[in-house]
């Protein structure tokens, strides 16, 4: 997910071409409070004019409770946005506000139930509610982390190891997952340093993240290289596949790869392998399996 | 009657406009692609503020390239600050 | 010394026999810094020279006080490789009577050979010489001031023109060998204080970008490289001016490395990039017309495998061995391609002059792979059109278009575009580009082109290609 400035119609005319999973377009931090107008009004003509292609499109609003918040809304709803991604999300009451807000002008221009939420967690008080953020509405489709605002709450500061953002990271990775939605880790804004921003991606790979948030095309490639599994890990996904359906046409029980006993976690591990695999573009969806 | 605004940065890609009060409506571009495009942009500028309800003003205008739905956005944007009308409203 | 033949700028021409009327040369290898077309036409014009032919390698954003000079009737006919800023500008609105000719280096080359292109008096900077005029484009003193690398665009006037004058800034002792401009083919040594701005050599057309849209256009062309039956061991390349066909070669030397694959030369504008590679033992020999920078600038000073060739060696069509007939890889930048693979590289958007020919026609007509890097749009300015605004090199040159919507294969090479589709590249019809191109940005108005001819666009081969009107 790359963020882009909502006030930048230079990068949101083409921020597509670099091939990001989903965009966010940004009316929160990066814009000035003297431009939330312009910069809405911006991204609203560019959601509805420029073709993004596959990319999901997101945008980032400012809070409710803001003057600027339900102004947001109505603009990206209308501008038929694939998600709103809400800031500093502490409660699930929070987002069912801003259900309610989607619902109203969805009813408004008739296409009722299309637009998704994502609730970024930028506080403590967040990481505690964060499963009942995660299941606050059907609309969610998921849950990301803010580690800026975040460690600013817990009184601390980033560190490369991010030893800080361990429980939030976990807590986050655990509430999408018992609420069945997806999640983002958050930016890495040290463009100079890339070794660092690959051990972190790594290292939320690791922890379960779905992907990371982004700021600069140039961080797309790193992304993609971790993210996307290798050879080895691909033949190996197909091999417990191709097993596992023998076996059900055979309908025989318990099965083993190479001499290891291939149970339910290990299967899934392998469609997962696949999907990833045909998600980064190295193999086509037909030649999957 | 309107009030003066402005919208826009000199960005590349990005549109500076600026509305003034005047009768009926004249529009002066400066463009970096004036020669291909400086007519359809001051049509849409024209197109736009009409769309709006906007007749009588002095546009002035500094384009970078701007896309079609950029012009729109900030000869909007600049209008609502003028008019203090919220367009999704109208 | 005995024999010497230092001399001043004005006895140097006056001893040149140099008439109104007449063809003088310079050579463009100091770029935006070049100091010696300025000085030599001003001390010209004092002298009360009416009515020159200025036959340069190149020109660029330095030369504006020409515009004086050509309306005093100086200077009343150009012929150069391209043409930059206010002198261009200007150009484009009328300022010349004649049309400026426009050649390619290796078009520029084979003219002088043939005699087509007849140079009275050549007036070549130097950033050494001794008083006999041994010069080079580097300098082994201490006083070097002004390095400029390869004088290869320089040689050809040196062969070939009735009198040659050597201008320097740094005179060192007899003998300055190896030396690149030979004592035997010099009348006469000037110094001057300055004769270029060597930091200014990596100016203008040359960045290193940082830019993404450069760089993921350059990833995108070394992918075409690496899936090409063109890259293997022994191969060859060139690149061409641009930020994305300049990083080109720093995406494919990873490749290089994993799988054992050399390179036997790199030709053309050499680059601190190639020099890297070259010393860590990836490019056998760099073939240098033109040192891009002070690294490469400073490499062929030092290295014996860095060599410097002429205009003609390097890309002449009408000298068969020429080092562009054995280029495999060239990587070449554009202002426009359109449908049919036409590519225009010296006149801008606004009908405005802007840009050089360069090695552009002679590269993409002889290797066997032309790869074009260019962004699909700059700002709102469409780079792929249904036609170009000028044409410069013939479609029927050029293989394969890198945009950052897609890349396009000329449909007269079906077995490349199979080659790259397997290889998992996005491979559009130019068409279906110019019609993105179009879909984003509009149909551009016809450009206000007047009825006079202020520049004619000469093929490789001596025929017209094109001519360029006013605006």
């Amino acid at each position: 997910m790359m963020f882009v400035p909502g006030n930048n119609p230079g990068m949101m005319a083409d921020a597509h071409i670099y091939g990001p999973d989903s965009i966010m377009l940004d009316l929160e931090d990066s814009v000035t409070m003297a431009q939330k107008d312009a910069a809405r009004l911006l991204v609203y003509n560019a959601l509805r004019s420029i073709d993004y292609g596959n990319t999901e499109m997101v945008v980032r609003i400012n809070p409710l409770s803001t003057p600027y918040g339900k102004k947001d809304v109505e603009a990206v709803v209308k501008a038929g946005v694939d998600v709103i991604r809400m800031p500093k999300t502490e409660t699930a009451d929070e987002v069912r506000e801003l259900e309610a807000e989607i619902l109203k002008v969805e009813q408004e221009i008739g296409r009722v139930g299309e637009t998704r939420i994502m609730a970024a967690i930028e506080s403590a008080l967040g990481i505690v509610n964060a499963y009942e953020i995660a299941t606050a509405s059907e609309r969610m489709m998921g849950i990301a982390l803010g580690a800026e605002d975040y460690s600013a709450n817990l009184k601390t500061n980033r560190t490369p190891g991010g030893a800080e953002l361990l429980l939030a990271r976990e807590t986050i990775v655990v509430a999408a997952r018992a609420a069945g939605i997806a999640c983002f880790d958050t930016v890495y804004s040290n463009l100079d340093d890339m070794e660092t921003f690959r051990k972190e991606v790594e290292l939320i790979k690791t922890l379960g993240f779905d992907g990371k948030s982004i700021i600069n095309p140039r961080q797309i490639e790193i992304v993609n290289q971790v993210f996307t599994p290798s050879e080895k890990e691909i033949t190996k996904a197909r091999t417990i596949i191709a097993a596992i359906r023998e076996a059900q046409e055979k309908g025989s029980g318990v099965i083993s790869v190479n001499g290891k006993m291939v149970d339910r976690p290990v299967v899934l591990r392998a469609e997962r392998t696949i999907a990833l695999a045909v998600a980064a573009g190295v193999i086509d969806k037909e030649e999957a399996l | 009657m309107i009030k003066e605004a402005v919208a826009g940065t000199l960005e590349s890609g990005d549109i500076l406009v600026q509305l003034s009060p005047a009768e009926g409506m004249t529009i002066e571009l400066q463009s970096s692609v004036a020669a291909q495009f400086g007519r359809q942009i001051k049509e849409l500028i024209a197109e736009t503020l009409k769309g709006l309800d906007i007749n009588d003003v002095y546009v002035k205008a500094v384009d970078k390239g701007a896309l079609d739905c950029t012009i729109r956005a900030r000869v909007t944007a600049a209008a609502v600050r003028s008019t203090g009308k919220d367009v999704w409203k109208d | 010394m005995r024999n010497s033949k230092l001399r001043s700028l004005e006895e140097a021409i006056r001893l040149s026999g140099l008439r109104n009327g007449m063809t003088i040369s310079f050579h463009h290898h100091f770029r935006g810094g070049d100091k010696v077309v300025n000085m030599v036409v001003d001390k010209l014009a004092e002298m009360g020279f009416k009515d020159l032919h200025l036959a340069a390698s190149s020109l660029s954003d330095v030369h504006t006080p020409l515009i004086e000079h050509i309306r005093n009737g100086v200077i009343t006919k150009i012929s150069t490789s391209g043409m930059r800023g206010d002198l261009a500008d200007a150009v484009s609105h009328g300022l010349m009577a004649e049309p400026v000719i426009f050649r390619s280096h290796g078009g520029r080359g084979s003219a002088i050979a043939s005699g087509e292109l007849k140079i009275d008096v050549a007036f070549l900077g130097a950033s050494s010489s001794d008083e006999l005029g041994n010069a080079c484009g580097f300098s082994r003193s201490e006083n070097a001031k002004s390095i400029c690398g390869s004088l290869g665009y320089a040689l050809p006037d040196a062969q070939y023109a009735k009198h040659v004058v050597v201008i320097t800034d740094d005179l060192v002792a007899y003998p300055n060998m190896p030396q690149s401009i030979s004592a035997s083919v010099v009348e006469s040594v000037v110094v001057a204080d300055s004769v270029g701005d060597s930091s200014k050599i990596s100016a203008g057309a040359i960045r290193d970008s940082k830019n993404p849209r450069d760089i993921l256009l350059a990833k995108q062309a070394a992918k075409v490289i690496l899936a090409s039956p063109y890259f293997k061991d022994g191969f060859s390349i060139q690149t061409g001016t641009g930020g994305a066909s300049l990083a080109v070669v720093k995406y494919i030397r990873e490749s290089m490395i994993e799988k054992g694959i050399k390179a036997s030369f790199a030709l053309g504008g050499i680059t601190a990039h190639m020099v890297k590679l070259h010393e860590e033992g990836l490019i056998g020999h760099l073939i240098d017309v033109q040192s891009f920078d002070k690294v490469a600038a400073e490499s062929i000073k030092n290295d014996p495998m860095h060599r410097e060739v002429s205009a003609i060696e390097y890309a002449s069509g009408m000298h068969t061995g020429s080092a562009t007939h054995a280029l495999d890889i060239v990587i070449l930048s554009a202002l426009e391609v359109d449908t049919q693979f036409n590519v225009n590289v010296l006149v801008g958007s606004d009908g405005v002059i802007r840009g050089a020919i360069g090695g552009h026609q002679d590269t993409a007509q002889d290797s066997a792979l032309s790869i074009i890097v260019c962004p699909l749009l700059r700002g709102r300015i469409p780079c792929v059109v249904p036609k170009v605004t000028t044409l410069i090199t013939p479609g029927s040159s050029v293989d394969v278009v890198v945009t950052e919507y897609g890349i396009a294969v000329n449909p007269a090479r079906p077995e490349l575009a199979e080659m790259l589709k397997e290889a998992g590249l996005n491979i559009l019809d130019i068409k279906a580009l110019a019609e993105k191109a179009k879909s984003i940005i509009g149909t551009p108005d016809p450009l206000p082109f007047g009825d006079k001819v202020v520049g004619i666009v000469m093929n490789r081969d001596g025929s017209v290609l094109d001519k360029i009107y006013n605006v």
